[in-house]
């Protein structure tokens, strides 16, 4: 008896819902139709603000803060103003997934930009490709080039892990030695270090003795060490999140200055100042660095331009806060990205979302970028098919204290064949 | 007869929620219903058999992982994934049971934690398969479901529904069937209802199975219609958002979970747009209603309007 009278008034529920919820989105359509000419061009910032990314959130956003004054200052992007709207991801790819369907569908943003987690990125791409949503990411993770992701994701404003441990292994067998244990992260940035590092030594007749995989949440090392094979020449280490400084520490300790000769990648440094107490036993060790944090006496003037502009000092620190060292190693990339950004949309003649295809296109058709103001970080070459670019790689020593460069990889380096073709998906 | 009609309706809204809703506001609740499922299987235990868990998160990963290893190297698609994802979750659930159960109290708590936090850890592990913390995207082939493409945002909302639906009517009849009953006698008094002859360990051992296999549907459910297998969903903090999401929206009530979930949700997604203290808002929230509504908020609905809520 109940049944007739539930169905009709679902039914009229339905109907009053449906109409309201139409009249209610009409100012939206409206908003959308004309949102075309002098407004800003919104670019959603997917932040690590929080969680164990937090220190790179934070400079990623200066650093995207000064490319964006300099950008609106010089005209914008085809005479619009860039506006950033940033969305804190926890560094958790779930939370990024959301904050990408908040960008494309809440905030009515252009493009999404600026996430470096590879769990984050991974999390996410599939959601900006189905949202199709262009998605810059500054992440170094072979994810991209490797063909995982889709024709939506690119990262134009930094190397990636496979590039960077290609250029640099010669480097590693000629000159330290030729027997490598690895330590790195237990977690996708690090499985790049170990899956490219092993072909690239022994390509230069070097040996892998041991790879050593810590979990990223990890606060203490010791534990690990004693895994160290007793023949290793050369201590490859990379770490992320929260613990570096107690791992780097750590290191210290249990070889007291005896061990073998360290190649570490700067993430293991990152924000954190080299001249902490109980570093000094890095004196003399190797760094790669994607850009020397501190001020080298031949420093381009579009470095040092760069340097000023997001207020970094010589050594790397911000300029308010000699205690608040800088991610001076990635953050290039979102500067760089951004300009990227801005030179897809000129050639394209973007104006809103319907010429989002039009921008990858665009993008993907990106060769040699010269080192200049935009690229202060060197010159680069994009390859449009793997969506991913390439660059020089930068190996410093610390000499008294300081990263001192000592050696510069060529662009060709760093190349190797391509994994995908994105350009033969639709999109 | 009015629960049912309650029940149902909620299900006529959401139904009718996915004609009206904004891109946004769509997209969220399908993750709501999936994340509601699993907190649903949540509240089986906790809410109706007084089980503390707090390794939820590993039977939401056995059946992302089950389902997502599938489609990876199995080359299986979404459908068949989907069953092996939830039997998975069901192979798991029992398994632990078998070994938990055996314990009771503070110590039950401990022992579930230390087998989600062994699986997770399993996960990291195995990482040449896994790909651990990083994952692993799903290809779109994977997502296709007996012909429908699962990452389409409609065809998500409805299978998310489905998911949502078939959890929530399981729960409703569970709850009010003599089995459901003989949970709630066991989390009032195990003692009194094995006097009374019941075999408790076999309920517990249902209960914590049943649990277990909607927490991995959501789980594999969660994997294909986002499209991402991760590490992360087998972190501590899965198996503690499930316990929040029923606190707050009311244990042992069916409909708490869903409550507890969308409250949440918004929440976070709120907050986190005005400061990065975004958790501590949530805190604050979830310190002011287990003082001023302990029972959360089904449940005080419960204690002040509606008696017989189930």
């Amino acid at each position: 008896m109940t049944t007739p009278t539930k169905t009709a008034t679902r039914r009229g529920a339905l109907k009053t819902l449906a109409g309201g919820a139409a009249a209610a989105t009409l100012p939206l359509w409206a908003r959308y139709t004309h949102a075309q000419t002098a407004e800003p061009i919104r670019i959603g910032f997917q932040q690590h603000r929080t969680g164990i990314g937090a220190a790179y959130g934070r400079w990623y956003g200066r650093a995207t803060e000064a490319a964006v004054g300099l950008i609106n200052a010089g005209g914008g992007i085809n005479g619009r103003p860039i506006e950033i709207v940033a969305e804190d991801d926890g560094t958790d790819p779930k939370r990024g997934a959301e904050v990408v369907e908040k960008f494309a569908n809440q905030h009515g943003c252009h493009v999404g930009f600026g996430t470096l987690f590879s769990h984050v990125v991974i999390g996410s791409a599939p959601r900006a490709g189905e949202l199709k949503l262009p998605y810059f990411v500054v992440s170094e993770g072979t994810h991209v080039s490797s063909g995982m992701l889709n024709r939506y994701t690119l990262q134009p404003g930094i190397t990636d892990v496979r590039s960077q441990v290609i250029a640099m292994a010669p480097f590693i067998t000629d000159t330290l030695g030729k027997k490598v244990t690895m330590i790195f992260p237990d977690y996708g940035f690090g499985y790049d270090h170990r899956d490219a590092l092993a072909p690239a030594i022994e390509a230069q007749g070097g040996e892998v003795l041991a790879k050593i995989a810590i979990p990223p949440s990890e606060t203490s090392f010791t534990k690990y060490f004693p895994k160290i094979p007793r023949d290793t020449e050369v201590l490859y280490h990379v770490m992320v999140g929260p613990a570096v400084l107690t791992f780097v520490k750590e290191l210290g300790e249990f070889f007291g200055g005896q061990g073998p000769e360290l190649f570490g990648f700067i993430d293991s440094l990152e924000a954190v100042a080299i001249d902490s107490p109980g570093l000094d036993f890095l004196e003399g060790s190797h760094f790669w660095e994607g850009m020397c944090r501190h001020q080298q006496p031949d420093e381009s003037a579009h470095e040092t331009f760069y340097r000023e502009a997001v207020g970094v000092d010589a050594r790397g620190a911000s300029v308010n806060d000699p205690a608040d060292v800088s991610t001076y190693g990635h953050m290039f990339g979102c500067w760089e990205t951004l300009h990227v950004i801005k030179a897809g949309m000129e050639a394209a003649g973007y104006r809103g979302p319907q010429d989002r295809a039009a921008l990858i296109e665009a993008v993907e058709a990106m060769t040699d970028m010269p080192h200049s103001r935009e690229h202060p970080q060197g010159a680069k070459r994009f390859n449009g098919k793997t969506h991913q670019v390439f660059g020089h790689q930068y190996i410093s020593q610390v000499q008294n204290g300081t990263l001192t460069r000592v050696h510069t990889t060529a662009i060709e380096d760093s190349a190797y064949p391509d994994m995908v073709d994105y350009t033969t998906q639709a999109f | 007869m009015k629960a049912l009609v309650l029940h149902l309706g909620l299900l006529a809204v959401l139904l009718a929620l996915h004609f009206v809703l904004p891109a946004y506001h769509h997209g969220n609740l399908a993750r709501i219903m999936v994340l509601a499922s699993f907190a649903m299987g949540y509240n089986i235990l906790f809410g109706y058999t007084g089980l503390l868990s707090l390794g939820h998160a590993l039977f939401f990963a056995a059946g992302m992982y089950g389902m997502g290893l599938s489609v990876q190297h199995l080359g299986l698609s979404a459908g068949p994934a989907l069953l092996l994802g939830v039997l998975s979750g069901a192979v798991v659930s029992g398994a632990l049971a078998l070994l938990a159960l055996r314990t009771s109290g503070v110590a039950f708590m401990i022992v579930t934690l230390m087998f989600a936090q062994a699986g997770y850890l399993t996960i990291l592990h195995f990482s040449e398969w896994t790909r651990g913390d990083e994952g692993f995207v799903l290809a779109l082939a994977g997502r296709m479901a007996w012909g429908v493409d699962l990452s389409d945002p409609n065809a998500r909302y409805i299978a998310a529904l489905m998911l949502f639906g078939i959890c929530l009517m399981l729960s409703l009849w569970l709850v009010r069937a003599p089995f459901g009953r003989v949970l709630v006698a066991i989390r009032e008094n195990e003692e009194r209802v094995r006097m009374l002859g019941y075999d408790t360990f076999a309920h517990k051992l249902a209960a914590l199975t049943i649990s277990g296999t909607m927490a991995a549907a959501a789980g594999a459910a969660y994997g294909i219609l986002f499209g991402y297998v991760g590490a992360s969903f087998a972190a501590v903090q899965y198996s503690i958002l499930p316990l929040l999401y029923v606190l707050l929206g009311g244990a042992g009530t069916v409909l708490g979970p869903f409550i507890g979930t969308l409250f949440m949700f918004y929440l976070i997604d709120l907050s986190s747009g005005i400061t990065t203290a975004y958790m501590l808002i949530a805190g604050i929230a979830l310190v002011l209603l287990t003082l001023f509504a302990p029972q959360g908020i089904m449940g005080e609905l419960r204690r002040r309007l509606w008696k017989g809520l189930p």
